[in-house]
């Protein structure tokens, strides 16, 4: 029977039952383990589970270092942006030291951080750096969308034997969703269809997901059937599934929560045009944050980031468009 | 706790030999620019000055005790075992190469001899150090790590964040800070707060409360003991020492850095091109690591100058096979490079 199970729960549950499975991995970051009442302390002491000082350098640089020497270490870095103190390990160390050594070593990682905070946090705590990380070859990014994936993605990222950048949405923290019984493993490259439909693809990872998921439902109110597909992994990144899904409808809805060419989104339009561009009815339309930081105030953050709202709009000028070519 | 007084004659002669063997190998790369231009492409950095700072380090190792250099990196895998050929063929972008031509100069890596990886950012391979001392601690192995850097790594902040966890964690780890007296071009009393103060470098473990000394690395026996020293502490659970290990690199920073096809190779030290201070550059030369050591063993009968003369003969014959094998190495297959990019 599946459980219902709150997503950051689902996380800690992948975590703990991986860290049971294999000895190797181990769990560190800030403001985490600070007592022996911490219940990965308590779980599996302070050798492997370890409180640090607020150095991501040097605590994303020991993860390669231990990684290189048999660990898998998942460092906790809370927000995405703190990776952007030590991007030198994540973009520049942990993905290339495997091909440089000409494959004599391999980095197995997971860096954990939450990401696209958009609850007034404004401009230094709300973004979305994953496009950043997604062109770099040997790095691979995970970023779950319901909880039965936080905890098989994280599983399938801890077990991976290359660096893993692990970005759980913070707007779905307390969201709960069923989780299937027993070791559920979640694989890498592998998109899924969280709604099918048959008039408009929409691609979306993340918060973007539930936010796609409301609009399809707005849009089938109006009878338009909108399949929305969850790539779940920006990298590697299944553009078959996406292909195939624009093959089936015609057209293609990108939602992303970044702003306009900082998006996975610019990315998966580039590979649909090149690999499906026979299949498209519409030209691609790309729902993303504006090109803006993100704003403090609500009206102005609302302003800046996708919507149900525009997604529907999205879709309806897709689908309008191909029924005045026909 | 071995100290250098009560090392072998053998042992010694070991540690000249591999002495010989950086400054030979570092020689043959530095001619390589003058007499096959193209063959090395990119950046090198040499360690000829450091012979005796490095073969006095490693010399304290136990077998399995891990190696983490900078990008200046040729010397350390000669000592731990790497066959010298796969070395220069990597120089040369060989498929021979230790990494099949991937990597280079700066990257060299040899994890069958302990040689993980070398980082080619300043600074960063300090933090992988910790990280592979972390392993160490973990799986309570015994090993421990040793971790090679610049004075101008001293000034990164991974230099700062790591031995502050290091200290905190009490990592198995030595951090030996090869102050060579250039940080790139740049003379280290121009920008470290330590020198512009008067003060040794090691100062710096004062900050992270954990012990500092600064050894002459121009004295292989001198460096030795104080190597053994910070890695008996390392081993016995107490946490990581920085030592300051002062020599002068007698190379330039690297080989010019040109646009091809104009071609590139070493040209005269900062000391001269740069500084105009020959005088600093002559004395150096004077106080050669390497003669230092071969009149020390013997005067002290603890060599003979044939029998060193029988060493240097067989170093040299070496290295120029190691040149010549390097040069008739292949080249790797092109559609090699989509490989290892993924584990």
């Amino acid at each position: 029977m599946p459980r219902e199970m709150m997503f950051a729960e689902a996380i800690a549950v992948a975590i703990t039952e991986e860290m049971q499975r294999d000895p190797n991995v181990v769990f560190y970051g800030q403001n985490m383990a600070m007592t022996e009442r911490d219940p990965f302390v308590r779980k599996f002491g302070k050798e492997r589970v370890r409180i640090t000082p607020i150095s991501e350098t040097a605590e994303l640089g020991i993860a390669v270092g231990a990684a290189m020497s048999g660990l898998r270490p998942i460092v906790e870095l809370y927000m995405a942006e703190f990776m952007l103190v030590a991007f030198d390990e994540v973009i520049n160390e942990a993905p290339r030291l495997r091909y440089m050594s000409g494959g004599q070593v391999k980095v197995p990682c997971v860096f954990k951080a939450g990401f696209g905070f958009a609850a007034g946090w404004a401009g230094q705590h709300s973004n979305c750096t994953y496009h950043a990380m997604m062109g770099i070859p040997g790095l691979k990014i995970a970023l779950p969308s319901t909880s039965a994936d936080a905890m098989g993605l994280m599983r399938s990222a801890i077990r991976d034997d290359n660096p893993v950048v692990y970005l759980h949405h913070y707007m779905l923290t307390i969201d709960k969703s069923p989780v299937p019984d027993g070791e559920h493993i979640v694989p890498f490259g592998v998109a899924d269809i969280k709604r099918p439909g048959t008039d408009v693809t929409i691609v979306a990872t993340a918060w973007m997901v539930k936010k796609s998921l409301a609009a399809a439902e707005m849009l089938a109110k109006e009878g338009i059937s909108a399949e929305v597909v969850d790539p779940r992994t920006l990298s590697p990144l299944d553009v078959n599934t996406i292909v195939e899904s624009v093959k089936k409808t015609g057209r293609l809805v990108l939602v992303d929560q970044a702003p306009r060419h900082a998006s996975a989104a610019v990315v998966i339009a580039g590979e649909v045009a090149e690999q499906g561009f026979k299949y498209l009815r519409a030209p691609v339309k790309m729902v993303t944050a504006l090109d803006t930081s993100v704003p403090y105030s609500e009206t102005l953050e609302r302003y800046v980031l996708p919507s149900e709202e525009k997604i529907v709009d999205a879709a309806k000028f897709v689908v309008a468009m191909q029924a005045a070519a026909v | 706790m071995v100290l250098a007084s009560q090392l072998s004659n053998e042992r010694l002669t070991w540690m000249y030999a591999q002495m010989l063997r950086i400054r030979e190998f570092e020689e043959r790369v530095k001619r390589t620019f003058v007499e096959h231009p193209g063959v090395i492409r990119g950046h090198a950095h040499l360690g000829d000055g450091a012979e005796a700072s490095i073969v006095g380090s490693l010399a304290t190792r136990n077998e399995a005790d891990p190696v983490m250099p900078s990008y200046r990196c040729h010397g350390y895998p000669l000592v731990l075992g790497t066959p010298a050929r796969a070395l220069m063929a990597e120089i040369y972008q060989r498929r021979d190469g230790i990494c099949k031509g991937f990597g280079g100069s700066m990257h060299l890596a040899d994890p069958a001899h302990h040689f993980p990886t070398a980082s080619g950012i300043i600074g960063q391979g300090i933090a992988h150090a910790a990280g592979v001392a972390y392993a160490a601690q973990v799986k309570k192995s015994g090993q421990v790590v040793y971790s090679f850097f610049g004075d101008g790594s001293s000034k990164q902040g991974a230099f700062h964040e790591t031995l502050n966890l290091a200290a905190v964690w009490k990592l198995p780890v030595v951090f030996v800070l090869e102050n060579n007296m250039y940080q790139a071009y740049t003379h280290y009393k121009l920008e470290d707060a330590n020198a512009v103060a008067g003060d040794p470098l090691s100062q710096k473990a004062k900050a992270y409360s954990i012990p500092g000394q600064t050894v002459d690395g121009t004295d292989v026996l001198a460096v030795f003991d104080v190597v053994a020293g910070a890695a008996d502490r390392a081993r016995s659970g107490e946490g990581p020492s920085l030592i300051e290990s002062r020599f002068y690199r007698l190379s330039p920073h690297g080989n010019a850095i040109t646009v091809p096809p104009v071609p590139t190779q070493f040209q005269e030290h900062e000391s001269i091109e740069v500084y105009g201070n020959k005088a600093e550059f002559e004395a150096a030369k004077k106080n050669d690591p390497i003669l230092k050591f071969r009149a020390h063993l013997i005067s002290h009968g603890m060599l003979t100058d044939l029998d060193a003369k029988k060493v240097e003969d067989r170093v040299r014959t070496e290295m120029d096979e190691v040149v010549k094998f390097a040069l008739a190495s292949p080249m790797p297959a092109p559609e090699e490079a989509t490989k290892y990019v993924w584990a």
